[in-house]
């Protein structure tokens, strides 16, 4: 019964999203005020069904009920408890279940925030999230229901995919789709605002959280994704610029830009319509991003099953919200204008220039991304882009940006005084260039270039970015939580770009067979082979190596790179061994056996591989603590406040 | 519906993460460095999201070969990368190739930077010229 | 204030190359070949069947035939094997199989089972010929006409209507035609 109970908790969820959206987005424009008591009774009864419909699904999976055709497809008896959970959204019905999931947690806590704001507006960002969770219910239910049963049920299901049970991946769905789901805050604050026909200081000061939430939500996803990737795949990369990869990386890169003009906005009631662009693009892109994935229309690794009945409704859907926001936009967006100014050397201007050219990486990747399927569509025939393309384009704007970043965090808001702070940036820039040279030939001795260049820049904005927070704490005054946030965040940029610098220049790697008892030499250490054992798994066997690390003829740690056979889907799976140390990853995965008691091996030494996940988590720490500062906590608004300002209402 | 039976069926000799491990070792150093950045540049037309380089399957062992050969015997980068383009058309180039119908492709990072500085650059001249007008731009302070 | 239609005329552009890409999608991973239309790689292999007579390619100039790239680990060409054999019973276009990256022995197996559709079956034990016609999955076939020219590429396996569409009623078309 379980299946059923979750399709009927889809149907009634799908009923009370459009009620919510009904109400929500009717009610202020017809102006019947007795129709707003209905908004959050159906935003909180979407979200009770939309709750049921999952916790029936995990049910299913927890109790190996293979009656339903998504379990038998997924799962198996032998999966572990917590690997069927995580199967849940391990295929596209469940996933998309997720994603529905975590818009209907997003929607009730901004019906919590949207209660301290003017009612109205309350009412038609309840009423936007409504319309998004509609439209990915009725997609659901029409393409992709999870609830569909087997008749007869299968005896025992087909496994999760290998790849996925791996407690990194059970992980990072969730987290990237909150982020991604969570633009749709921003996106229904942009839209709310736009049918109020008002757009002040004060929206932008109640759309920052959200949108920092959601940004360090999706941080935390990519990164994971990444570091998955790393270990689990097995060959050491930790990232493709692959399409779907850069699905996630497209929203990130515009919703930067977004939590940079936003400050704008909220500070000097400046960028509106730039503002609101950005809220509707970040979250435009977020849904591109599951069109590209699910759709089919691109080559990718991590594509679900390709099925064009979906790319047609998911297309469908993105014309209409998409094509519907930018429609609003290009009406109300020429009455925000403002004509305050601000000096050269502003902040204004650093954070314009910083917008720009995140928009501009974000453009790139984007053509690069949709690149096969432009050249496809305007007859110019197939072609391939990838990381030969992306990584030397990329930088092209990433590198300015630094360095804006590390003049820029000093610049004050409105006047371009620069002058006065010339010695801390100088005196930053001078110690960033002494690390670099220090660095690239003293500690890694070697391939000076770029590596000077980014190293010095890296260094360059930790440095700077921490001068004027240490300089107030040392005159005793304490730091608003914004700027910890916000220094912790540029810190953690400048360790990542250090780290990208010195695992893409320094990493030495080498492919080589060994025997029992060789010794195979890459940057510094001595990789022993020792030999194969038989393993055994739960639902799979397999062999791992044994390899004896050395430095200078003492041990340093034995690496057990594994290949493990999957006995369901019998698909064979490398465990690369790793051993972190301070300053560098030891890694080592076992290829074949070439007969003889030789196998290959691939063996790699990453040096501070492992400070890009750490500065990408401290990157959505930073966005964390910003997003808690009192600031942002709207006092509460007296109940009879008139809502309606006088400004036209978009009946 | 065949044709979606023989895409799964590509699909299927490349299920799991398998990958290459590529001890091939080319006589000077040089070469074998420009055999890692080719047979990386090569998508594996069966595989189709890893290069050739990292793919497991048995074509992507030909390629491999092919390249090694092709370099040993003393022929360019460009030369293998024509030789696999006029085999398997320009889908196998992860690198794209410059020509008129890619000039769009590899001329936009570099637009993009000038259009933005133009737009930069009107911005805040427009900016700035209506806070030099602006009487009471001096009158409040803003924390930083 | 066109400028804030920009956004939108650009979207509107995206859907229309999206929506050309969801056209195109069921076709993802079929790859057109840059070899319709030109001259067929020449080669001379080793036949599985005639021992000390090695096939040249050349052998077959002057006459439209069909190039058939097979191997008996190849799942699809199990299926596609029986439209092969129906096919050269009905005659109409001599067939040649290249025995891509085979086990010998396993391949004459094969064709003493399933019956020898083919005119002369050269071994690509190295899968050097494969590269040259740019093959990338078993099975993959080659129309080519008697001057030597690659008119079309089937990717996956035959069907006879496929067989009839795009090879005999092509084949014959040239015929007429010359």
């Amino acid at each position: 019964m379980l299946p059923e109970l979750g399709h009927f908790a889809l149907i009634l969820a799908l009923l009370l999203a459009g009620l919510q959206a009904f109400f929500g987005l009717a009610a202020p424009a017809l102006g019947r005020d007795r129709w707003l008591a209905a908004v959050v009774p159906a935003t909180a009864g979407q979200a009770v069904m939309v709750a049921t419909a999952f916790a029936c699904l995990v049910a299913s999976f927890v109790r190996f009920d293979f009656s339903v055709a998504y379990v038998a497809q997924n799962s198996n008896s032998a999966l572990p408890l917590v690997y069927r959970i995580a199967a849940v959204w391990g295929a596209h019905e469940g996933s998309l279940l997720l994603w529905i999931v975590l818009l209907a947690c997003w929607t009730v806590a901004v019906a919590f925030g949207v209660a301290r704001m003017p009612v109205r507006f309350g009412a038609r960002v309840l009423g936007v999230l409504g319309l998004v969770s509609f439209g990915f219910l009725l997609f659901t239910l029409a393409t992709s229901n999870p609830f569909l049963r087997l008749d007869p049920a299968a005896p025992d299901g087909r496994d999760l995919n290998p790849l996925l049970q791996d407690p990194g991946l059970a992980m990072h769905p969730p987290l990237l789709y909150t982020g991604y789901v969570g633009f749709s805050v921003a996106f229904a604050f942009a839209i709310a605002a736009m049918l109020e026909g008002r757009l002040d200081q004060a929206w932008a000061r109640w759309t920052r959280p959200w949108t920092l939430a959601a940004w360090a939500f999706l941080t935390l996803g990519i990164a994971l994704g990444s570091w998955w990737a790393y270990y689990e795949l097995g060959w050491g990369g930790y990232w493709f610029w692959d399409p779907v990869e850069n699905a996630s990386f497209m929203p990130w890169l515009v919703g930067t830009a977004l939590i940079h003009s936003l400050s704008v906005t909220d500070k000097r009631g400046l960028f509106k319509s730039w503002t609101l662009l950005l809220a509707i693009v970040a979250f435009s892109l977020s849904l591109l991003g599951t069109f590209l994935v699910r759709s089919g229309v691109l080559v990718s690794v991590h594509s679900f099953a390709a099925d064009p009945a979906r790319g047609v409704f998911i297309l469908a859907f993105l014309v209409i919200m998409i094509g519907g926001a930018l429609t609003l936009y290009a009406w109300r967006a020429p009455l925000l204008k403002s004509d305050a100014g601000f000096e050269f050397a502003s902040r204004e201007s650093f954070l314009l220039f910083n917008n720009i050219l995140l928009v501009i990486a974000a453009a790139t990747v984007f053509g690069g991304t949709l690149a096969p399927l432009i050249s496809d569509s305007l007859g110019l025939g197939t072609l391939s882009v990838g990381p030969q393309y992306f990584n030397p384009t990329f930088l092209l704007p990433m590198l300015p940006l630094i360095a804006l970043v590390a003049i820029g965090v000093h610049a004050n808001w409105k006047r371009g005084r620069l002058q006065a702070r010339k010695r801390p940036v100088v005196v930053a820039g001078l110690a960033g260039l002494a690390v670099s040279a220090a660095l690239v030939f003293g500690y890694y001795a070697g391939r000076p270039g770029l590596a000077l260049v980014s190293f010095a820049l890296g260094a360059w904005l930790v440095l700077s970015s921490l001068v004027d927070p240490v300089d107030r704490l040392r005159r005793g005054l304490t730091l608003p939580r914004a700027i910890v946030g916000m220094t912790l965040a540029h810190v953690a940029l400048g360790v990542f770009v250090i780290a990208i610098t010195a695992v893409e220049t320094y990493t030495a790697e080498r492919d080589i067979a060994l025997a029992r008892g060789e010794t195979a030499h890459v940057g510094g250490f001595d990789f022993r082979f020792e030999g194969i054992d038989a393993i055994e798994g739960p639902n799979y066997d397999g062999v791992h190596g044994v390899v004896q690390v050395l430095r200078d003829g003492q041990p340093v740690v034995t690496l057990h790179p594994e290949k493990r056979r999957y006995l369901v889907q019998q698909s064979v799976m490398t465990e690369a061994a790793i051993a972190s140390q301070a300053g560098r990853d030891l890694f080592v995965a076992l290829g074949d056996d070439l007969g003889a008691g030789r196998w290959s091996l691939r063996i790699q030494i990453r040096p501070l591989v492992n400070y890009v996940w750490i500065a990408a988590a401290l990157m959505a720490l930073g966005g964390l603590i910003a997003a808690s500062d009192r600031r942002y906590r709207p006092s509460r608004v007296p109940a009879a406040e008139p809502v309606a300002t006088g400004q036209g209402s978009a009946a | 519906m065949r044709r979606h039976a023989v895409l799964l069926a590509l699909a299927g000799m490349c299920a799991g993460p398998a990958f290459a491990i590529d001890t091939t070792q080319l006589p000077n150093p040089a070469l074998q460095a420009r055999y890692e950045a080719l047979t990386h540049e090569l998508r594996c037309m069966q595989c189709q999201n890893q290069s050739i380089a990292d793919s497991p399957v048995s074509l992507a062992a030909d390629l491999r070969r092919e390249v090694a050969e092709q370099l040993a015997a003393g022929r360019s980068d460009d030369d293998v990368r024509e030789y696999m383009a006029a085999r398997y058309g320009d889908f196998i180039l992860f690198r794209p190739r410059m020509s008129a119908r890619t000039a769009w492709l590899w001329s936009l990072p570099g637009l993009l930077l000038i259009g933005g500085a133009i737009v930069a650059w009107r911005i805040v001249r427009q900016r700035a010229a209506l806070a030099a007008n602006d009487p009471d731009f001096n009158g409040d302070e803003l924390d930083r | 204030m066109t400028r804030y239609l920009l956004p939108l005329a650009a979207f509107a552009l995206l859907a229309v190359v999206l929506g050309v890409g969801v056209r195109h999608s069921k076709d993802k991973g079929v790859v057109a070949s840059p070899l319709i239309g030109r001259p067929a790689p020449q080669f001379t292999l080793p036949d599985l069947l005639v021992a000390g007579a090695p096939f040249d390619s050349r052998r077959m100039h002057g006459r439209w035939h069909a190039l058939n790239v097979w191997g008996t680990w190849c799942v699809e060409c199990r299926a596609e094997h029986e439209v092969l054999v129906a096919a050269r019973q009905a005659g109409g276009l001599p067939i040649v199989g290249l025995n891509w990256r085979d086990d010998e022995a396993e391949a004459r197996r094969w064709l003493a089972q399933l019956g020898n559709p083919y005119e002369a079956v050269p071994v690509d034990a190295e899968g050097r010929i494969a590269i040259d016609y740019g093959v990338y999955g078993a099975p993959e076939t080659f129309l080519i006409d008697p001057a030597g020219v690659i008119v079309h590429k089937q990717i996956g396996p035959l069907t006879a209507e496929i067989w009839e569409r795009d090879f005999l009623r092509r084949a014959a078309r040239g015929k007429d035609g010359s």
